[in-house]
């Protein structure tokens, strides 16, 4: 239907009031869209969501955080003997201890030892209050995940960087992208709003499930069940 | 381009055409849809469980008596579940409802915070937060103008334990400070205990051996409710267990009864007259154990006195108890109390028990008396899979209590409650006295300061009007209790324990266990407020007090006294958890009593004859006289117990109110069970509203029509109607308390009363 039959029709339903005696009242003006102008304004509608979509939206959405104290894993790692489990190690239950306390830290950092801004930050504001340092954790799941590092790291010998990058060898901690809604890390869905394409090597890997059944579908031959991870 | 209307309305639906298609083309709509659903995974109200390192930590859960072992999961060292400890002697794994709901204790909102001083009116509500020093110094302030005043005798502390260090640490306080008034809460223990010692001239806490028994034949205790210690009689039930016969004599069916081999409806105060009746079968039937009678009892035939006065034995009394007038009295028919004689006598490890419920009253000490003998009679004294008295633990170690001149004047004056007396000469404590005492004392109270330590006996006193009179006029009340509970509520000051899962103590098994096991409660959490060992409190009082009281006190803190008074046991305590002592059953043919008889007396010379029946000591049938006239009241109420509610001194956590049916509680009213032949006869229905009144007050309540409960017979659980705590326990349904009273054994003045008259009308 065209625009010009439309308003036909708009004006033989207006055609009564032309009966009332007002002569403020004409009769139905000459049509004054085109159907260029109604093209370009849908484009203008069509652009801008896609481009609020793809740019402002991803702007929007997440909120960019500074961790507490800016941790240089390289320096670590070159001084640690095991590697990663050195502090991100499993407890004697089988459970993975995730990101250290403070404890791990305070057997090297009672005091201050190298004078780095950020260590003198660390141990001013944290150890000798004795606080915890409240690290944002960009791999953090909901609750009602359940993930076992101990059946992938121990029993199918993945690496950590398989699964979260070389944040091992970095020497600044990457902005911490808070999900406004959610509260997640942006590392959950991947640093791609679309999550098209696969992310860069050395980039954590995106942790949604579809991520966990397309790994385990490749590696395994099947996706899983749903009570795998939802217990 | 010009814009009319039209065309503006042309060109919004256009932009939002192109909008929505875009969409369509672009990630924004599909994350947000996935984000909302995660967003609302996440809303603040949602409880989500901390992640952490688990760890456990072994203790003892000492909400009631029965001192279960637990081990508590923590995540990151908070406690998050607690679980029976399997190899805690006394409950091998098994826990009840209350010791698992135990965190809703540590973390709920009926904790008392820190230190509180009355503002209002007493029972109003209104307190001050005070601190440590300030509390500690009015009370002590108190107490020292009471001894100066030259009547320490007329502080009393209301405790709900005499076991263990704790109750034995502020018994001394009381000794140094001069006054006798230590009151423990009863229990059906205090009527047991008496009976063996008037027929085994034995001191100490009974025990029975019921894992080793085959035959149980209980008079109305609740096994399965949580007589004794509930985690240990769960583990007699369930798959695997060895076979045991256990039958439930009783006017309702209870847990119990229902799970028993058999249960047998009798008429209720009438246990006596059976236990006699079944002595009768056994000795006309010559079932007896004749190697116990003949050799090691004493006043099972008749015998004469040194002043030649022959004394009717406890064989010749029996011929009084023939079934036909049993059957008459209990209600049951008399080829089955013959029948239930013949299986006791015969059965190869019989055990009688008794003991009301959870056993929270005493009873008569005629029915421990009638109970104990039929236990003798098939020889069941001090042998395995029997009944014995457990010598006292003496674990610890105390230095000797100097007191002054003002504190021995007062612990030569009588106690207040008349336990001890030569009225009374062979009962400890008398709980159910004190109300009266003060209530009818003329001028002041007796009672001038009041301290209460793990009791709440505004909630759990029978008649609670009359107790709350009492309270009224004592001028100072104390509580020392974690809890916000009716007796806290109603007092001057709070000085608020730790809570059961924070503090350090030590906790002797429950009476009843055949083993002698002191476990050592662990703080399994520091503490989560500003709460303080009540041990510590009393160290503190006493050097407040100064002079001898304080060097009574030698020690620092609670947990120095207690590693000097355990001594050598501390380290093995520590590092195990328990003690463990060996109750060593003497030679069954070496043994010798402690009587004047030296032997088992079936006919107890121990006991004051002149307030029995017939000037004669043995057990007889007299009904308990319960109170009410029977025109005005034609029912009958009693109290029963279930374990899903806690009658005792903590209440119910909001977990266990959860278990409980709306055929007992809905909403905020309790229900009265009711036969329902009786309750056609007073037009009463299902789950209709009734005014339920006694002679001690009245309540709204709902009835349950239940076929398991004699006609004639009402019955209510304790556990309900708390009016303190917190708003997820006060206000549900009717404290039974408030509704029934004491009544007074003759012979030991422990209160005998099982139920009272009452009246149901449909409203």
């Amino acid at each position: 239907m065209s625009s010009t039959d439309k308003n036909q029709t708009v004006s033989s339903e207006a055609a009564p009031d032309s009966v009332t005696p007002e002569p403020e009242i004409h009769d139905s003006p000459p049509s004054t869209t085109s159907g260029w102008a109604v093209f370009m304004f849908f484009m203008i509608g069509f652009v801008g969501s896609l481009l609020s979509g793809w740019i402002l939206f991803p702007e929007l959405l997440y909120s960019k955080k500074e961790q507490p104290i800016d941790f240089n894993h390289a320096i670590h790692l070159d001084l640690v003997y095991d590697g990663c489990n050195s502090c991100h190690y499993f407890r004697d239950d089988g459970t993975f201890a995730g990101v250290p306390g403070m404890d791990s830290c305070v057997d090297c950092h009672m005091d201050v030892m190298t004078g780095a801004p950020e260590e003198v930050k660390f141990v001013d504001e944290y150890v000798t209050p004795g606080i915890e340092v409240p690290w944002l954790i960009y791999s953090e799941q909901p609750d009602c995940v359940f993930f076992s590092h101990s059946a992938h790291v121990i029993g199918a010998d993945m690496s950590c960087e398989s699964c979260h990058g070389d944040i091992g060898t970095s020497t600044h901690l990457p902005v911490y992208q808070e999900n406004r809604l959610t509260g997640y890390s942006r590392d959950i869905w991947g640093h791609s709003i679309s999550r098209l394409g696969k992310p860069e090597p050395g980039e954590p890997k995106p942790m949604k499930m579809n991520d966990c059944a397309d790994c385990h579908l490749e590696k395994m031959g099947h996706k899983g069940a749903c009570f795998q991870c939802h217990k | 381009m010009k814009i009319d209307r039209r065309s503006f309305l042309t060109y919004t639906t256009a932009v939002v055409l192109g909008g929505a298609a875009g969409s369509m083309l672009s990630p924004a709509t599909w994350k947000i849809t996935d984000d909302i659903a995660i967003w609302t995974q996440n809303w603040p109200w949602t409880p989500v469980p901390e992640d952490g390192a688990v760890s456990y930590k072994q203790s003892v859960c000492t909400l009631c008596s029965g001192n279960c072992g637990i081990n508590v999961r923590l995540i990151d060292g908070r406690p998050v579940k607690i679980e029976g400890l399997k190899d805690h002697p006394v409950n091998k794994g098994s826990l009840c409802p209350q010791g698992f709901s135990g965190l809703q204790y540590l973390y709920g909102p009926s904790r008392v915070t820190a230190p509180l001083k009355r503002e209002g009116k007493r029972g109003e509500g209104k307190w001050k937060k005070v601190s440590w020093d300030e509390a500690l110094a009015a009370v002590t302030g108190k107490l020292a103008e009471l001894r100066k005043q030259g009547r320490p005798q007329s502080v009393a502390c209301i405790s709900g334990s005499d076991q263990g260090t704790i109750p034995n640490l502020i018994g001394r306080f009381l000794n140094a400070y001069g006054s006798p008034n230590f009151i423990c809460e009863p229990t059906a223990q205090d009527a047991i205990e008496q009976a063996i010692y008037l027929t085994q001239g034995a001191q100490g806490e009974p025990v029975f051996d019921i894992e080793n028994a085959e035959f149980i034949l209980s008079f109305g205790s609740g096994i399965l409710e949580g007589w004794g210690a509930t985690g240990r009689m769960l583990n007699l039930y369930g798959a695997g267990k060895p076979a045991r016969k256990i039958i439930q004599v009783e006017p309702r069916l209870s847990d119990t009864a229902a799970k028993a081999s058999q249960w047998i409806g009798i008429n209720p105060g009438t246990e006596t007259a059976l236990a006699l009746g079944l002595a009768h079968v056994i000795i006309n039937e010559s079932l007896y154990d004749k190697n116990f009678v003949e050799n090691l009892a004493f006043g099972f035939d008749d015998w004469t006195d040194d002043n030649g006065k022959t004394h009717e034995g406890f064989a010749a009394m029996v011929k009084n108890y023939a079934p036909a007038k049993v059957a008459q009295i209990t209600g049951i028919d008399q080829a089955e109390i013959v029948s239930l004689a013949r299986k006791f006598a015969r059965a190869k490890r019989p055990i009688a028990v008794n003991g009301r419920g959870r056993g929270f009253l005493p009873g008569s000490i005629d029915e421990s008396l009638a109970v104990l003998s039929l236990n003798a009679l098939v020889g069941n004294i001090n042998k395995t899979g029997g009944v014995s008295a457990m010598p006292d633990p003496n674990y610890t170690q105390w230095p000797e209590v100097k007191i002054d001149e003002i504190a021995a004047k007062g612990m030569q004056e009588p106690r207040i409650d008349g336990a001890g007396s030569e009225q009374f000469p062979n009962t400890r404590y008398l709980l159910n006295r004190l109300p009266e005492t003060i209530n009818t004392a003329t001028g002041e109270s007796p009672v001038q300061a009041l301290l209460v330590t793990d009791a709440n006996p505004l909630y759990t006193m029978p008649d609670t009007a009359a107790t709350k009179k009492a309270f009224d006029r004592i001028p100072f009340i104390v509580s020392f209790s974690p809890y916000m509970d009716e007796t806290a509520r109603h007092a001057d000051y709070i000085l608020p324990n730790h809570s059961y899962l924070e503090r350090l103590q030590d906790a002797p098994a429950a009476a009843g266990n055949s083993l002698q096991v002191i476990s050592l409660a662990k703080p399994v959490v520091r503490p989560v407020y500003e709460t303080q060992h009540i041990g510590d409190t009393f160290i503190q009082m006493a050097k407040g007090l100064g002079g001898f009281v304080n060097e009574a006190f030698p020690w620092a803190s609670y947990e120095k006294f207690l590693k000097k008074t355990l001594a050598d046991h501390w380290r093995t305590l520590n590092r195990k958890g328990i003690l463990e002592f060996a109750h060593d059953l003497p030679e069954p043919l070496a043994y010798t009593f402690n009587t004047v008889s030296s032997k088992f007396e079936f006919y107890p010379t121990a006991r004051n004859r002149a307030k029995q029946q017939k000037g004669s000591a043995l057990p007889a049938y007299a009904p308990v006289p319960i109170e009410g006239d029977i025109q005005r009241f034609k029912l009958v109420m009693t109290p029963y117990d279930s374990i899903r509610l806690s009658g005792g001194y903590v209440a119910n956590a909001p977990f266990m109110t959860k278990t409980v049916e709306d055929t007992v509680l809905k909403q905020q009213t309790s229900f009265v069970e009711i036969n329902p032949a009786t309750a056609r006869e007073l037009g009463l229905k299902e789950g209709g509203m009734a005014r339920l009144t006694t002679p001690k007050g009245e309540a709204d309540v709902k009835v349950h029509l239940y076929d398991g409960i004699k006609p004639g017979l009402i019955a209510m659980p304790r556990g309900l109607g708390h009016t303190a705590y917190s708003d997820y326990l006060a206000d549900k349904g009717t404290n039974v308390n408030m509704l029934i009273g004491a009544i007074e054994d003759p012979g030991s003045g422990l209160n005998m009363a099982w139920g009272i008259r009452a009246k149901l009308t449909r409203i």
